[in-house]
């Protein structure tokens, strides 16, 4: 055998190898889904719970071998067989792993296996322990569906079943009544931005003839920049993305969203499924490039949903709620990022925010879980000695998102400020705000649960325990990346290159060549933006000290509350006016539709046709007598009139 | 060549089969015996059969009436099928008056 032959025989190897590891990465916890789902009745708990870790974990580990050996522009494009073929149309059931899609396996697998790690402990005592692993580890494989899909298709497939989870999820304790709603209200505002992702869908396979990403990405010059078709696409797939991203006008079903357990926020309502937008904008952004109009509509949607989102979290007095506005208003600072055509930016942000923003969530989840289910910060406090490791990297998580200098938060987020400052001087203004408002808020969240004195009952004081080590190691694992995370982005300024820029140059190379960005602004002065935004971020945390700490004030009581205060607690009464101006109609109509049309149009219909057909029954049924003599007459009548016509034509 | 039909001009047999034919029409109309009916049924077969045979003479071709010993042999059949029923009939309602064959209907 020859060398030549020799190095054919192992790339085809190495390709079998990937393939076959690329397919695991989805089956493995579609496996754990069916042994769980089909077998969990009669396998004990332990068992059960290490099975729906140990897929999810086993995913991380294949994603983390294919990561070593890929290099950033490298695609592992694995087409499993044509799924439609109609025409000329052709859509194959494929997977692509390249760059993006391995930086989003990475958290979904690494984040997913911690939080299913940390559902062991935190669930140990439902009675749904194993339909909450059964439906964990669906989710995994469908939003592992979702950012492999190699077409809009596909990706499409795991954006519906990650929704249909997170439905499920949310109602996860069915037997209240409200959480139901919110499970509800999640999956039809998420219908309506579907509705956008699929008209989306369809605009593009009525033009480009395929949903195949490369193939768009190929096609896509081939429109003339900023035409109608292009802004119809991108603000149809834009809706599709504000729906499961949670943006203005579509955001909010977060907040009701947690009502599902404490490692469903986290998983999916914080680090994954939300981010879904996020990653579909960045999967499509040529497309987007070319529309600035789209762009600049995303932009200030991003804009006033982190300053919004924000603002209503001053006052939230539910530690969870507080996390789901500063995630809505996280999510709003990454579409601000895509809006500014910073497409790794966006995606820097969002792998960041999910480690700090689920260690926050999972932190929350280890409170709740040591207070036995309170939730209002109002009744907590105190909590710095009894449970130590959650403290500390509860405050070391709120000292990422808040921006603390050199934590990972602040390098994602002083990447998207420093493209505000350079391209849009009022949107950096007001992400800068934002940002402060979110450092405030979060340690005004900090103050209230683990300082000063206890404030809830004896009774519940004495059973506050650190929890699980199930629990403990996720939080420890996350807080490490949540500190560390910034290394994949250090800026040019540290005399390092941006990893992450760098990996994902191949994925946002069409847009970066559309878009043109102009010079970078000068080293000195991303110094001087730094220090800002590191300073304020400071100041903010110390005024929180001083309102919450030092002065020790409590969130008043929900009935002493007035003013602006009552109206932001409220969240500005978008929800009333939700349900006032479309809610409200929209049953109206469904009623009326109802009552009257029902009624007077459609049962009308049917009882005239059914009168018809009564009243031609009761005239025919003279001339069955049954009187044979008369039907020969008829007969014979019949042939006469029909000799009668023959004669005279 | 001339044959025995064609003794008799072509309008004759026409008048003759229309003639008879009109009585079978009306004894079925207008008698209520179910026997005289399947009689006056007959008697319309019978004389389009005649007219069958005219016309295959008429124009030479014989068809016609090899033809009508089929028709004469189904309707041998026939009459024997509808006397039985006209047989079950009586039995089961002790007259062959049609006028109480009237149960079917609505």
């Amino acid at each position: 055998m020859t060398d030549k032959h020799k190095t054919v025989e192992e790339s085809l190897d190495q390709i079998r190898t990937t393939t076959f590891l690329g397919l695991l990465i989805p089956l493995l916890p579609l496996l754990g889904f069916l042994v769980n789902g089909f077998l969990g009745k009669y396998l004990p708990k332990s068992v059960i719970g290490w099975i729906g870790s140990l897929s999810v974990l086993g995913s991380f580990i294949c994603t983390l071998i294919l990561f070593r050996q890929a290099g950033p522009t490298d695609a592992i494009q694995i087409d499993l067989f044509s799924w439609i073929a109609l025409g000329s149309i052709d859509i194959s059931f494929g997977l692509t792993i390249d760059a993006l899609t391995l930086i989003m396996l990475m958290v979904v697998t690494g984040i997913g296996f911690l939080i299913h790690l940390y559902s062991i402990g935190y669930m140990h005592a439902d009675e749904g322990f194993t339909r909450f692993f059964v439906y964990l580890n669906l989710f995994i494989f469908f939003m592992l569906l979702l950012v492999m899909g190699s077409n809009l298709l596909m990706m499409f497939i795991g954006w519906e079943g990650v929704g249909l989870c997170s439905y499920l999820l949310i109602g996860f304790w069915f037997k209240n009544p409200s959480y139901n709603d919110a499970a509800q209200k999640a999956f039809v505002m998420n219908r309506i931005g579907d509705l956008g992702f699929l008209l989306g869908m369809f605009f593009i396979l009525f033009h480009f003839g395929t949903l195949d990403f490369s193939t768009i990405e190929q096609m896509a010059p081939s429109l003339v920049a900023d035409n109608g078709l292009l802004i119809a696409i991108t603000m149809l797939l834009f809706i599709g993305a504000t729906g499961k991203s949670a943006q203005i006008p579509l955001y909010t079903w977060l907040p009701d969203a947690m009502a599902g357990p404490t490692p469903v926020s986290a998983l999916i309502h914080a680090a994954t499924m939300v981010t879904a937008g996020i990653y579909m904008i960045v999967r499509t952004n040529v497309l987007f490039a070319m529309a600035p109009f789209t762009l600049a509509v995303i932009l200030w949607i991003g804009v006033a949903t982190s300053v919004v989102a924000a603002i209503i979290g001053l006052k939230q007095n539910d530690i969870k709620k507080v996390l789901a506005y500063s995630t809505v208003s996280q999510l709003g600072l990454m579409f601000a990022a895509l809006g500014l055509g910073a497409f790794s930016s966006g995606i820097f942000h969002l792998v960041t925010h999910a480690f700090f923003k689920a260690l926050l969530f999972l932190g929350a989840g280890s409170v709740i879980h040591a207070l036995h289910g309170q939730q209002d910060i109002r009744w907590m406090g105190g909590l710095k000695k009894l449970i130590p490791i959650t403290y500390i990297t509860f405050i070391i998580a709120s000292l990422a998102i808040s921006g603390f200098p050199l934590l990972s938060g602040f390098f994602s987020k002083d990447e998207i400020l420093a493209h505000a400052f350079q391209q849009n001087l009022p949107v950096w203004i007001i992400l800068s705000l934002s940002s402060l408002l979110t450092a405030f808020y979060m340690f005004r969240l900090v103050y209230l649960t683990f300082f000063n004195d206890f404030r809830g009952t004896e009774e519940t004081r004495s059973h506050i325990h650190e929890s699980p080590w199930t629990m403990t190691v996720p939080l420890i694992i996350l807080c490490v990346l949540s500190v560390l995370g910034g290394l994949m982005g250090l800026p040019v300024v540290f005399h390092a290159n941006h990893w992450l820029n760098t990996w994902l140059a191949d994925v946002t190379a069409p847009a970066a060549a559309i878009l043109h960005q102009g010079h970078h602004i000068s080293h000195t002065m991303e110094v001087i933006l730094m220090s800002v935004a590191g300073i304020g971020a400071i100041l903010s945390i110390l005024y929180a000290r001083h309102v919450y700490l030092t002065r020790r004030s409590v969130p008043e009581s929900d009935e002493a509350m007035s003013g602006w205060g009552k109206v932001i607690y409220q969240k500005f009464y978008v929800d009333e006016l939700y349900d006032r101006w479309i809610v409200a109609p929209a049953f109206k109509l469904a009623e009326w539709l109802g009552n009257v049309f029902d009624k007077h149009v459609v049962d009308r219909v049917v009882t005239l046709t059914a009168g018809f057909l009564d009243a031609s029954g009761r005239t025919l049924r003279v001339f069955q007598s049954g009187n044979t003599g008369s039907y020969v007459f008829a007969m014979v009548l019949g042939i006469v009139v029909l000799f009668i016509i023959r004669l005279l034509i | 060549m001339d044959t025995l039909i064609q003794a008799v001009p072509l309008n004759w047999y026409l008048f003759l089969s229309s003639f008879l034919f009109c009585i079978g029409v009306m004894g079925v109309l207008f008698r209520r015996n179910a026997i005289v009916i399947l009689m006056c049924i007959e008697l319309m077969l019978n004389s389009v059969n005649l007219l069958l045979v005219a016309f295959s003479s008429y124009s030479g071709n014989s068809d016609g009436q090899i033809f009508v010993f089929f028709i004469m042999v189904v309707a041998a059949a026939e009459v024997a099928v509808g006397l039985a029923l006209l047989v079950s009939i009586y039995r089961n309602t002790g007259s062959t008056d049609i006028d109480f064959l009237n149960k079917l209907k609505w």
